[in-house]
C-alpha cells in the first residue's frame, strides 16, 4: 500500500500544480486584470498545499490504521483532492500566491536544517534508554569502576576499566606517531616546500585520509602485525599477534592527515608579519618557526590533537580487525588489548536479545564513547574560540 | 671585536644553520614517511590481491551423454557427473574411492557450472564430446598459482636402479639428486623418498609404476617443495595429479571474471562481488536521496536565510558535533531507532542507506555551505535590485552557481559513505548473501563489509580474495575523488 500511496501523492501534487497554474492563468487571459503573482506560483502553492495535505494524512492514517490497511491510500487521495479544491476558489487576481509559496519553502527550509538537531537528540535519547535499562540489572558503579569485563560468562561481570585502559593505550600510541608526523609535515608543507611539491604532496595525503578503516585494518592484522610479532621476536620479546602496537601504528597513520591539513590551516592562518619580524631579527627559518609561528598557533594544534584523540578514540574498524577481543588490563603495548569500540561491536553483531544485559552493556559503552568524543570536542571548539589571537 | 669572539659567532651560525638543516629534514622525512606508507600499503594489498584476479581451469573432453541431459531441460542435466566422470577419465590409474574422492577434489563445487551454461546455450552440443575448461578447487589453484609451495622440477641426470621390497622401494644408485620428500617420477608412476641414506633410498609408492627397473639420465624426473606434504593443505598425490596435468598442458589460466559476476560463496573460488556491489549501489542511492536534499535545503537556509538567533546556533553547533561523533554511534542509532522503533527490516540498504545518509549529513552541507558563501553577493544583489524576492535570488541566482562546489562535497561524501563499515555491523549488514539485492528492503551486504567478511575467514585463498575486494574498493574511490578534483578544476570559477 505503501507504493501506492506514494503514487497517488505524486499525482496529486503533480495535478495540483497544473490545475492551479491554469486557473491563474485562464484569470489572466480573460481579463485586463493583472495577477499579483506569476501563474507558475499559483500552481507551485496548489501543488505544496496537495502536498502537505497528502503528507500529514499519509503519516496520520499510517499511525492510525497501519501501513498495510487500505485507509491510507484512500483518505491520502480523499484530503488530498480537498486541499486541490480549497485552494481552488483561493486564486484571484489579490491572492499573493509567491508570498504564501515562500512561507512554505522556508518552512520546508527550517524542517531540513531542524534534522541535524533531530539526529543529535535521536542518538542521545536511544543511547540513553538502553543505558537506563541496562544500569537497572548492573549499577553504575560496578560498571564505571569495575576492573573485570567478561559480559559472556556466567555470572557476566561489566568492568569498564580495562577496555578504557585497552582505548587509551592504543590512542596513545596513535597519537605518538601522529602527532610528530603530522605537524612536521604540516609544517614542512606550510613553510618549506615549493608549490609543486605541495600540489603532489597534499593529494597523497587526502589519499591516504579516504583509504576507508576496513582497509587499514585488514593491512595492520595482515601485515604489521605480523611484521611487529617476528621483529619482537628476533629480540626475544614476547608480542601478541593482536599487538596494541599494531593498531596504534596504522590508526597513527590513519590520523597523520587529519593533524596535517587542520595544522597546515592554522600555521598559514599566521600572518606572515610576525614571520617578516622575527627574520629581520636574524632568526633562521626553524627558529622563527619553533619560537613564533608555532607559539602562535599553538591553540589551534592543540585543538587538532583533541579532535584526533577523538578520531582514534571512536575508531572501530583497525581494531576490530587488528586488536584482541580479551579485555586485560594491561599498559604493555605488545600485549593485546581490547578496545570499547570493539566491544559495541561484537556484541552488538550477529541477532541481539534486547532484554539481555549483555546487548544492553554496548549502548552503555556506546554512550562512554559518545560522551567522550563529545567533551573532546567542545573543549576543542572552546580552546579555539578562547585563545585565537586576532590578528586582523 | 677580538678574533677569539669572531670564531665563536661563527661556530654558532654553523650550529644554528645545522639546526635549519636538521630541522628540514624531520619535516621532509615526515611527510616521506606519509607517502611511503600509502605505496607500501597499496603494493602490499597489490601483491596479495593479484592471483584472486585469475583462475586455473582442467581442460578436459567432456562427453555430453544425451541420457544424463534430459532435452527438455537441459538445465537440470547430470553435468557434475558428467564432468567428474571425464576428470577420472583422464587419470585411468586412480581406483580405490579414497584416491577418486581425493581426485574429485581437486574440482570446484561449482565445476560444472561453466558447462551447463554453455550447453544451454547451445542445445545442439548435446551427445557430442567437446573440449571444456573446467574450474579447479580453491587448493588446487592456489598449489598452480605457486601459493601453497614453490615447486622446483629437475630433470634425473643420474643412473638409478628401483627395487621393491616388502611394501618400500628401495632406490640404489647415484642418488646425489635425491633428498628426503622429494617426488620422483617415473614410468607413469610417482615415488616419494621418505629417507636417503650413504648408497641407499627409501621410497613410498604414491602413483604405482609400470615397471621397476633401472632409471637412465632423462626418463625421470624430480619435484622438490619448498613444503613438506605435512605443512600444506594439498597432499603429494594431488601434487603429482596437477603436475601431470600441467606437463599434458591441460591447465589454463583465465581471468576470473566470476569474481566480478558471482556473489558471495563458501567456497573462494566461486566467491565474488556482485552481491556487495549490488548492495552498495542500493544503499548508495538511499543515501545521496536522503543527505543531498537535506544537505542542501539545510545549507541554503543556514547561509542564505536564518537569522543571528539560538535557534540557528544550536544547529550550528549540532552540526559540527555531529560531524565528529564516531560512526559506530550513528550505527547504535539505526539500531535503536530505525531497526527497534521504527521496525524497519534488518540488514536491508534502506536502513543502511538512511544511518550513512545522517552520517555524511554534516558533510555536504559543510560543503554546500561552503560553495554558497564562495558566490560573491553581487550577484545576489544585483538580483535583488531588479527586483527578485530574497528567495528568487537565491534559488535562481546563487544556487545554480554554487552546483559544481555543492557536487565535488558530494561526491567526497559519497567516496566516505562508501567506505563506511562499522555502523552497517550495528544494522545487521553482515548477513551471508549470495544472490544481489533486488530491493531496497531485501538483506543485503555492502563493499567493505564484505571485505570485514572475507577477512574473518580461515581460508588461505580468501585473503587473496579480500586484497583483491580492496582492491576494487579502492579503485572506486580513486575514481570518485578524481571526479571531484577534476570538477574543483574545471568549473572552479574566480570571481
Amino acid at each position: 500500500m505503501t507504493a501506492w500511496t506514494l503514487l497517488i501523492i505524486a499525482a496529486l501534487t503533480t495535478i495540483g500544480f497544473f490545475v492551479g497554474q491554469a486557473r491563474a492563468q485562464a484569470l489572466r487571459n480573460a481579463g485586463t486584470v493583472s495577477l499579483h503573482s506569476l501563474p507558475a506560483y499559483h500552481g507551485l502553492l496548489m501543488a505544496s498545499m496537495a502536498l502537505a495535505a497528502a503528507g500529514l494524512t499519509t503519516l496520520v492514517a499510517a499511525l492510525v490504521a497501519g501501513s498495510d490497511s487500505l485507509v491510507m491510500p484512500a483518505a491520502v487521495a480523499l484530503l488530498g483532492t480537498g486541499a486541490i479544491a480549497a485552494s481552488y476558489r483561493l486564486i484571484t487576481k489579490d491572492f499573493r500566491a509567491r508570498n504564501r509559496f515562500e512561507y512554505f519553502i522556508m518552512l520546508v527550509l527550517i524542517a531540513c536544517s531542524a534534522v541535524a538537531v533531530l539526529t543529535t537528540i535521536g542518538i542521545v535519547f536511544s543511547v540513553l534508554f538502553e543505558t537506563m535499562a541496562f544500569f537497572k540489572e548492573v549499577s553504575p558503579i560496578e560498571f564505571l569502576f569495575g576492573t573485570h569485563w567478561s559480559p559472556t560468562s556466567t555470572p557476566p561481570s561489566f568492568g569498564l576499566i580495562p577496555l578504557l585502559v585497552g582505548t587509551l593505550l592504543i590512542t596513545f600510541i596513535a597519537i605518538l606517531v601522529a602527532g610528530p608526523l603530522g605537524l612536521l609535515s604540516a609544517i614542512y608543507m606550510a613553510e618549506y616546500s615549493s608549490k609543486k611539491m605541495r600540489g603532489v604532496v597534499k593529494p597523497v595525503l587526502e589519499i591516504l585520509a579516504g583509504v576507508p578503516t576496513v582497509v587499514l585494518g585488514f593491512f595492520a592484522a595482515l601485515t604489521v602485525a605480523p611484521l611487529i610479532r617476528n621483529t619482537g621476536e628476533s629480540f626475544g620479546l614476547v608480542v601478541a599477534s593482536e599487538s596494541a602496537l599494531a593498531a596504534g601504528l596504522v590508526m597513527g597513520m590513519m590520523i597523520v592527515p587529519l593533524i596535517s591539513s587542520l595544522s597546515d590551516d592554522i600555521i598559514n592562518a599566521v600572518p606572515q608579519a610576525l614571520r617578516d619580524g622575527s627574520y629581520a631579527m636574524g632568526a633562521t627559518k626553524s627558529e622563527t618557526i619553533k619560537r613564533v609561528v608555532l607559539p602562535a598557533a599553538l591553540p589551534g594544534i592543540v585543538s587538532a590533537f583533541m579532535l584526533a584523540i577523538s578520531r582514534a578514540i571512536g575508531e572501530t574498524m583497525i581494531v576490530v580487525m587488528a586488536a584482541g577481543l580479551a579485555a586485560n588490563l594491561s599498559f604493555n603495548p605488545l600485549s593485546a588489548v581490547t578496545t570499547i569500540t570493539v566491544q559495541i561491536a561484537t556484541l552488538l553483531v550477529g541477532d541481539q536479545e534486547f532484554d539481555s544485559a549483555k546487548t544492553l552493556s554496548a549502548f552503555a559503552l556506546g554512550f562512554v564513547l559518545f560522551c567522550f568524543t563529545l567533551v573532546l570536542n567542545y573543549i576543542a571548539l572552546r580552546i579555539v574560540q578562547r585563545y585565537r589571537e586576532q590578528y586582523d | 671585536m677580538t678574533d677569539k669572539s669572531v670564531k665563536g659567532n661563527a661556530a654558532l651560525i654553523a650550529k644554528r644553520y645545522a639546526s635549519e638543516r636538521r630541522f628540514q629534514a624531520y619535516g621532509a622525512a615526515a611527510l616521506a614517511i606519509s607517502v611511503l606508507f600509502l605505496v607500501y600499503l597499496i603494493v602490499d594489498i597489490g601483491i596479495k590481491a593479484w592471483p584472486s584476479y585469475f583462475e586455473h581451469r582442467a581442460v578436459l573432453e567432456v562427453n555430453l551423454d544425451a541420457s544424463k541431459i534430459p532435452a527438455a531441460d537441459v538445465q537440470k542435466g547430470d553435468f557434475e557427473g558428467i564432468v567428474k566422470r571425464a576428470f577420472r577419465g583422464s587419470f585411468p590409474g586412480v581406483t580405490t574411492r579414497r584416491d577418486l574422492k581425493s581426485l574429485t577434489s581437486l574440482l570446484s563445487v561449482g565445476a560444472a557450472d561453466d558447462l551447463r551454461q554453455q550447453t544451454v546455450a547451445n542445445p545442439s552440443s548435446i551427445g557430442t564430446t567437446v573440449k571444456t575448461g573446467v574450474l579447479l578447487a580453491d587448493d588446487a589453484d592456489l598449489y598452480l598459482k605457486g601459493m601453497l609451495t614453490d615447486t622446483v622440477k629437475t630433470p634425473g641426470t643420474t643412473n638409478v636402479q628401483m627395487a621393491q621390497t616388502g611394501e618400500e622401494i628401495i632406490l640404489t644408485g647415484d642418488l646425489s639428486q635425491l633428498v628426503a620428500g622429494q617426488i620422483v617420477r617415473a614410468n607413469g608412476g610417482a615415488l616419494r623418498i621418505a629417507s636417503v641414506e650413504a648408497g641407499l633410498a627409501k621410497a613410498e609408492t604414491i602413483m604405482p609404476t609400470t615397471t621397476l627397473n633401472t632409471l637412465a639420465p632423462g626418463t625421470w624426473d624430480i619435484l622438490s617443495f619448498s613444503h613438506l606434504e605435512a605443512d600444506r593443505r594439498i597432499d603429494d598425490r594431488q601434487v603429482v595429479w596437477l603436475e601431470s596435468l600441467r606437463d599434458k598442458g591441460a591447465i589454463e589460466k583465465h581471468f576470473a571474471w566470476r569474481f566480478f559476476n558471482n556473489g558471495d560463496s563458501r567456497e573462494p573460488e566461486l566467491a565474488g562481488l556482485r552481491g556487495a556491489i549490488a548492495g552498495s549501489l542500493l544503499t548508495l542511492i538511499m543515501t545521496l536521496s536522503l543527505s543531498v536534499p537535506l544537505g542542501i535545503a539545510a545549507a541554503v537556509y543556514l547561509e542564505e536565510f536564518s537569522a543571528k538567533n539560538k535557534f540557528t546556533e544550536i544547529i550550528e553547533v549540532n552540526i559540527n558535533n555531529l560531524a565528529a561523533v564516531p560512526s559506530i554511534i550513528f550505527g547504535l542509532l539505526g539500531l535503536a531507532v530505525f531497526i527497534n522503533f521504527f521496525g524497519l527490516p534488518r540488514s536491508a540498504p534502506l536502513v543502511g542507506g538512511l544511518v550513512l545518509g545522517l552520517l555524511v549529513l554534516p558533510t555536504i552541507i559543510i560543503a554546500t555551505r561552503a560553495a554558497l558563501k564562495a558566490v560573491p553577493p553581487s550577484i545576489k544583489e544585483a538580483a535583488l535590485g531588479v527586483g527578485a524576492s530574497h528567495q528568487q535570488a537565491v534559488f535562481h541566482h546563487v544556487l545554480p552557481l554554487a552546483v559544481p562546489g555543492i557536487l565535488t562535497g558530494t561526491i567526497l561524501g559519497v567516496a566516505r559513505a562508501l567506505g563506511e563499515t562499522a555502523p552497517l555491523l550495528m544494522i545487521g549488514m553482515v548477513a551471508f548473501i549470495v544472490d544481489a539485492p533486488k530491493g531496497f528492503t531485501e538483506a543485503a551486504t555492502v563493499l567493505p563489509v564484505q571485505i570485514f567478511l572475507w577477512s574473518d575467514l580461515p581460508e588461505v585463498a580468501f585473503q587473496s580474495r579480500t586484497a583483491a575486494a580492496i582492491i576494487v574498493l579502492l579503485v572506486i574511490l580513486f575514481c570518485l575523488n578524481a571526479v571531484a578534483i577534476f570538477m574543483r578544476k574545471r568549473f572552479e570559477r574566480r570571481w
